[in-house]
């Protein structure tokens, strides 16, 4: 998968000004978009999705372009076809979980989904294990269910992409483990591309294989995993502190080695 | 048996009201509430006016614009023969513009409490414009519109000066409950006025403790 960004956003409110200049490019299905609050990086993934239209440029998922203003495409939010979880996940409160989910397949007419479809959804709840939650409101879940049930209900559509807005940064670091190796599953089954935006760098360590780092609203840094071998390379020192756990594991493997194979 | 006309009639205008004002409420509500437009809070202060002015006032203004030789009430007559002066349908102008305001201002707090992001959330999962609002906007500011709407139509039911302006005080026509017990007093018919007044009292109390009991459950949320 390709993910092509190269656009410009002016933001005025008040006396204040915030110029985004976000130019990047990945061809690994893991991307993480790395920065501090107001670094820009929340807008960059808002673009991708059409919820804000930059000024100029173009944006690319897998080649084909969902805004390009220099040909005058924009598509529209909902002809976008990608997948979003919400910070604090955005789960409707007036409908239950099992709507919830639903509600990406509901046509005007007929009112009652289809049975394919109702199908669909109990599929999608199992493989998600949370069919027993199916009569809930969203106000009754706990965190780690409420991100299975977003999760579920971003991907019953099968979107192109899955975007994640800080997906962590709302549960406790247990559950943060535990739902971080979820989403790699999910992954996985779905052979979804992730692009998620984050400030902890443990999750630089999981999903980072192409990193790209925020830092006033432009690109600071493009690192990739794969050329993390030769420490030495044109890496910046941000990609390697985020990745420091690997670094180090593999550096010490090669020292005891080289040590073991001395004596 | 007192007569009752007038309190049928005063149902009967006081829904139409309700149901014109929803109509443009919800409109203009969530345009000031989704929108920042120049000249919007000159609107809305036009919109909020019938709150604050003289009924009196408000039914000089409808007899300006809807009269005989009014602004749109002589177009109403040259193309169709009509004029809604001194008619039950000029009670229900009347009740609509006094009781506008109370269902604008709580459809707008209602909107600018749904967060925009289940609006974005629907739009990525694939609502048009059209869809987000019935299918997420609308539901959720529900309870707030639906407790607007009740203080709106008890509004409307209590209406005197307006309507008087608008529509006059014919008995059997446009003769309302409020101006059935103005009349009554003055004839000195107290059986009749205690009737009606008793009968508005707890239809107005019923409405505004269901409003409370609306808006009470609307903070604990669900």
């Amino acid at each position: 998968m390709r993910l092509e960004i190269d656009i410009r956003k002016t933001l005025q409110s008040g006396g204040r000004r915030f110029e985004l200049t976000a130019a990047f490019s990945s061809r690994d299905d893991l991307t993480v978009i790395f920065g501090a609050s107001g670094s820009g990086k929340s807008l960059t993934i808002q673009a991708i999705a059409g919820l804000v239209t930059p000024e100029r440029g173009r944006i690319a998922v897998g080649g084909a372009a969902l805004f390009d203003s220099q040909q005058g495409i924009n598509l529209p939010t909902r002809k976008r076809r990608v997948g979003y979880l919400f910070q604090d996940y955005a789960l409707f409160p007036h409908l239950t979980v099992r709507e919830n989910i639903a509600y990406p397949l509901k046509k005007a007419w007929p009112l009652k989904l289809s049975s394919d479809s109702q199908l669909e959804v109990t599929e999608i709840m199992e493989s998600f294990e949370i069919s027993h939650l199916a009569a809930s409101y969203p106000a009754e879940l706990s965190g780690g269910q409420k991100q299975r049930v977003a999760l579920a209900r971003a991907m019953i559509k099968k979107p192109s992409i899955l975007l994640l807005d800080e997906p962590f940064s709302a549960l406790d670091s247990m559950l943060r483990h535990r739902m971080r190796m979820e989403l790699l599953d999910i992954r996985q089954r779905f052979a979804v591309p992730l692009v998620v935006i984050t400030h902890d760098p443990a999750d630089v360590e999981v999903f980072g294989d192409t990193l790209v780092i925020f830092a006033n609203g432009r690109v600071e840094e493009i690192s990739n995993r794969k050329k993390l071998a030769a420490p030495e390379d044109e890496d910046g020192w941000r990609a390697k502190v985020c990745w420091r756990a690997q670094w180090k594991k593999k550096n010490l493997t090669a020292q005891n080695f080289a040590m073991a194979s001395g004596s | 048996m007192p007569d009752l006309t007038p309190l049928w009639l005063t149902l009967r205008v006081a829904s139409f009201a309700t149901a014109i004002a929803f109509a443009f409420a919800v409109g203009f509500a969530w345009l000031t509430a989704r929108f920042a437009f120049w000249g919007r809070d000159f609107l809305d202060a036009i919109l909020t006016l019938p709150l604050v002015m003289p009924p009196t006032v408000l039914g000089y203004y409808l007899i300006v614009v809807w009269g005989r030789n009014g602004w749109l009430g002589s177009w109403l007559s040259a193309h169709f023969g009509i004029s809604l002066m001194f008619t039950w349908q000029g009670a229900v102008l009347a009740a609509t513009v006094v009781a506008f305001p109370l269902l604008f201002k709580s459809a707008r707090a209602a909107f600018e409490g749904v967060s925009t992001e289940y609006e974005q959330a629907a739009r990525i999962l694939g609502d048009s414009e059209l869809r987000v609002f019935f299918r997420i906007t609308l539901p959720l500011a529900a309870r707030g519109l639906l407790a607007g709407t009740m203080l709106a139509f008890a509004r409307a039911m209590g209406d005197f000066g307006a309507t008087l302006m608008v529509a006059g005080n014919i008995e059997g026509k446009t003769q309302t409950a409020a101006m059935a017990v103005f009349d009554a007093v003055q004839a000195g018919n107290y059986n009749l006025a205690n009737t009606l007044v008793a009968i508005m009292s707890v239809v107005c109390v019923t409405i505004l403790v269901m409003t409370n009991k609306l808006a009470s459950r609307g903070r604990a949320g669900r």
